[in-house]
């Protein structure tokens, strides 16, 4: 069946450059002497360490766990001990530290115990909550916990499930080689992911400048067991993206700050759905990926690389970058960031590592002012106005700029690409989106203290009113009660002054008696010494006036 | 005429009893300025300004009694959101009231806390957790950074820490580039 397909707004064609690195298979890497594994490898909360420096560990074994709904844990890549676990440069574009777990690999590579999931038999909330511990996350490259995704919440029934292998991006081939090379196992994870959503429908989206991927995944759905579309998508820049996909296949579009399940469609990237059966069918959680590592190094490729390889040894094996490189990108050139160390891990995020020349990416002109041409406009593919934007995020007027819908900017670089002044829109809107982020966070935490500060007001004032009221009610009870209280108190120290007598004269030594005679004489020896010295001893009222006296 | 007249009269006695009605019904419990105000202000709680806090210096200003400038937590983008709610002149913040400081949260050394609770009782938001004699130490979330426990503290451990930048507060930086291609 050839489902009629749709257009979004603008796009660009950059040039492709993928050539260089989808002609050979996916080869593997060796295992690296050390692995470094961030604890914040996904969107979402940090992950839970749950590891000690010294812990010998196994390969596939839980380093730190997933902490709340939306996080993921991380495993051991190979078998090895914990060396360290401090702050290390993590690909990031701040450049800033952050917690990692080092891994010295003993070189055994033992894996666990592998504990594969017979997901028919158990109820879904419960394979959802294994894929969590698994260290499932969307491997296109935002990294989002994936169980999330694969939660039927009741309110919004899935019918249309898409895989993403648009790969729009140039130079990235990672998805592009898996699918050729590992398509059946692509099918096995969509059929879990099926299964867990129950939808009706299943498309994979490819673009048509990948025909040998498509024609794999055919043949590997005319195998399945349920019906699946393989669709080549056009070719066109950021076709790729969850909602330009979308748009594509089904001609639906995904309101405003709404999520793709809310309209009943649900997409997930190729990798993704190969590490969900991984996962379920051979209890492999989620310790590699694969890497394109391109641009200018000796032997482009692609790679099954062990998270946590640091990328200088990626490059090393990938025949190493040339003399002129002056720069390494993770990512695509048109949303990537460029890395502030090459000594950093290799994340679940990372899919592609472009070494960088001059000759590639020749320096940006200088910008020039802004002609409001709109040409940013007509290339926005969610149909934003960039050109305001960009006026609102220079001016830093973030309430104008978040009522023009800057959080549906999905940082595609297509404005930036078209626009003939040169002008780095995309960074504008980044400063501007984390900007107004803080600004909200900042709000949140007054809104917090307020909270906060009132509550304890009320607390003090609380207290003070009670301890009144309490005083009050002391000094009325004292003056209504005097006469009586004093009678039934007088009575009580009475009564229990009786008691107090009557409990001495019962009291007598329990060991005494049944004694031998030696013993008893003994016993009465010291009960006359004692009487001797009580008659000897002044009384002790006189004692203590002496006492007085002295000072 | 006389219909007109009472036409007239009957209107007015109808709106006058509406108008009465809704002032009754709908009526606004405390002053909204003063809330609007409150919203604006940082809410650290620590008194620079000259009030006991951010509601009571909201309520001066409302009333007239103090000035937009007086409050560093706030700083510039806080005095120009007063400023504009108000429909009065941005001016600078005023030095006397201190100057605005990079956000830092207090930190107890509890090797040498005593225990005195002194701070928990300084503390605005109770960001102090302890008992007496007890070490105590600070919820680093809920504190807001207002130095008002540093005062009462007999023994000086408490200390503050400004919060340094991390993978999690990271913000992109405003672009700066060159106009002009330099050699």
């Amino acid at each position: 069946m050839i489902s009629r397909l749709f257009k979004f707004n603008g796009g660009v064609h950059p040039p492709q450059h993928k050539l260089a690195s989808a002609n050979s298979p996916i080869a593997s890497v060796p295992m690296p002497q050390r692995l470094v594994l961030p604890l914040r490898q996904h969107v979402g909360n940090v992950s839970k360490l749950q590891v000690a420096v010294g812990d010998r560990v196994l390969k596939g074994e839980l380093l730190a766990a997933a902490d709340g709904m939306i996080s993921a844990a991380v495993h051991a890549p190979t078998s090895g001990t914990i060396s360290a676990i401090d702050e290390q440069l993590i690909p990031h574009a701040s450049g800033l530290p952050d917690l990692c777990i080092t891994l010295e690999a003993d070189g055994e590579d033992r894996w666990i115990d592998h504990a594969p999931v017979d997901y028919r038999q158990l109820p879904k909330a419960e394979v959802i909550a294994r894929l969590r511990d698994a260290g499932v996350v969307g491997l296109g490259g935002a990294a989002f916990p994936s169980h999330v995704k694969l939660r039927e919440d009741g309110r919004h029934p899935v019918a249309t499930l898409i895989l993403n292998g648009a790969e729009c991006e140039p130079y990235i081939t990672c998805d592009d080689r898996l699918m050729r090379d590992r398509a059946e196992e692509i099918v096995r994870g969509l059929e879990i992911m099926q299964y867990l959503l129950g939808t009706a429908r299943c498309m994979i989206g490819i673009e048509d400048n990948k025909p040998e991927a498509a024609a794999a995944m055919r043949a590997a759905c005319a195998n399945s067991a349920i019906p699946i579309e393989v669709v080549e998508v056009p070719t066109l820049y950021p076709g790729g993206g969850a909602k330009q996909l979308i748009k594509v296949l089904t001609g639906l579009e995904v309101p405003s700050g709404r999520l793709p399940t809310e309209i009943g469609v649900q997409c997930f990237n190729v990798a993704t759905a190969y590490t969900v059966h991984r996962f379920v069918n051979f209890g492999e959680p989620v310790i590699s990926r694969v890497v394109t590592v391109t641009g200018n190094v000796a032997h482009p490729g692609n790679f099954e690389v062990p998270l946590g390889m640091a990328i200088e040894d990626l490059v090393q094996v990938a025949g190493g970058a040339g003399d002129d490189t002056n720069g390494f990108i993770m990512g695509g050139p048109m949303m990537g960031f460029s890395l502030p160390s090459i000594r950093v891990p290799v994340v679940k995020a990372t899919n592609c590592i472009i070494a960088s020349a001059p000759r590639m990416f020749p320096p940006q002109p200088p910008a020039l002012p802004c002609i409001r041409c709109t040409r940013c406009a007509d290339a926005c593919p969610v149909n934003l106005q960039p050109q305001e934007l960009y006026w609102f995020a220079k001016s830093q007027n973030l309430d104008k700029a978040r009522s023009y819908n800057i959080f549906d900017c999905i940082e595609c670089g297509c404005c930036n690409y078209v626009c003939p002044s040169h002008i780095p829109l995309v960074q504008y809107y980044r400063f501007a989106k984390s900007e107004i982020i803080a600004q909200d966070k900042a709000k949140q935490a007054a809104n917090l203290a307020r909270e906060r500060n009132e509550f304890r007001l009320a607390r003090i004032e609380r207290e003070k009113q009670e301890r009144a009221a309490k005083h009050a009610q002391r000094a009325a009870g004292a003056k209504a009660e005097s006469s009586e209280a004093d009678e039934a108190k007088k009575a009580a120290i009475a009564a229990a002054m009786e008691r107090a007598k009557a409990q001495k004269a019962e009291v007598a030594p329990k060991n005494t008696e049944d004694l031998p005679a030696a013993a008893q004489a003994e016993v009465a020896a010291i009960e006359a010494r004692r009487a001797e010295a009580a008659a000897a001893k002044p009384p002790t009222d006189s004692l203590k006036q002496e006492k007085q006296e002295n000072g | 005429m006389l219909t007109a007249l009472l036409v007239m009269l009957g209107l007015a006695l109808l709106l006058g009893i509406v108008l009465g009605y809704s002032a009754l019904r709908f009526k606004v419990e405390g002053d909204p300025l003063v809330d609007k105000i409150d919203a604006i202000l940082p809410q650290t709680q620590c008194g620079q300004c000259g009030y006991p806090g951010c509601k009571p210096y909201a309520t001066a200003i409302a009333q007239g009694a103090a000035d937009i400038n007086q409050c560093p937590p706030g700083g510039e983008t806080g005095m120009r959101a007063l400023a504009d709610l108000l429909g009065v002149e941005p001016k600078p913040l005023n030095a006397e009231h201190g100057l605005p400081k990079p956000k830092s949260v207090a930190v107890i050394d509890e090797t040498t806390c005593i225990g005195c609770t002194l701070c928990i009782q300084a503390c605005p938001v109770d960001a102090i957790l302890g008992a007496a004699k007890h070490m105590h130490t600070i919820i680093a979330s809920e504190c807001t950074g207002c130095e008002l426990c540093l005062a009462p503290c007999p023994v000086d451990c408490i200390t503050m820490e400004p919060v340094g930048e991390s993978v999690a507060n990271w913000k992109w930086r405003y672009p700066v580039y060159p106009l002009k291609q330099t050699a």
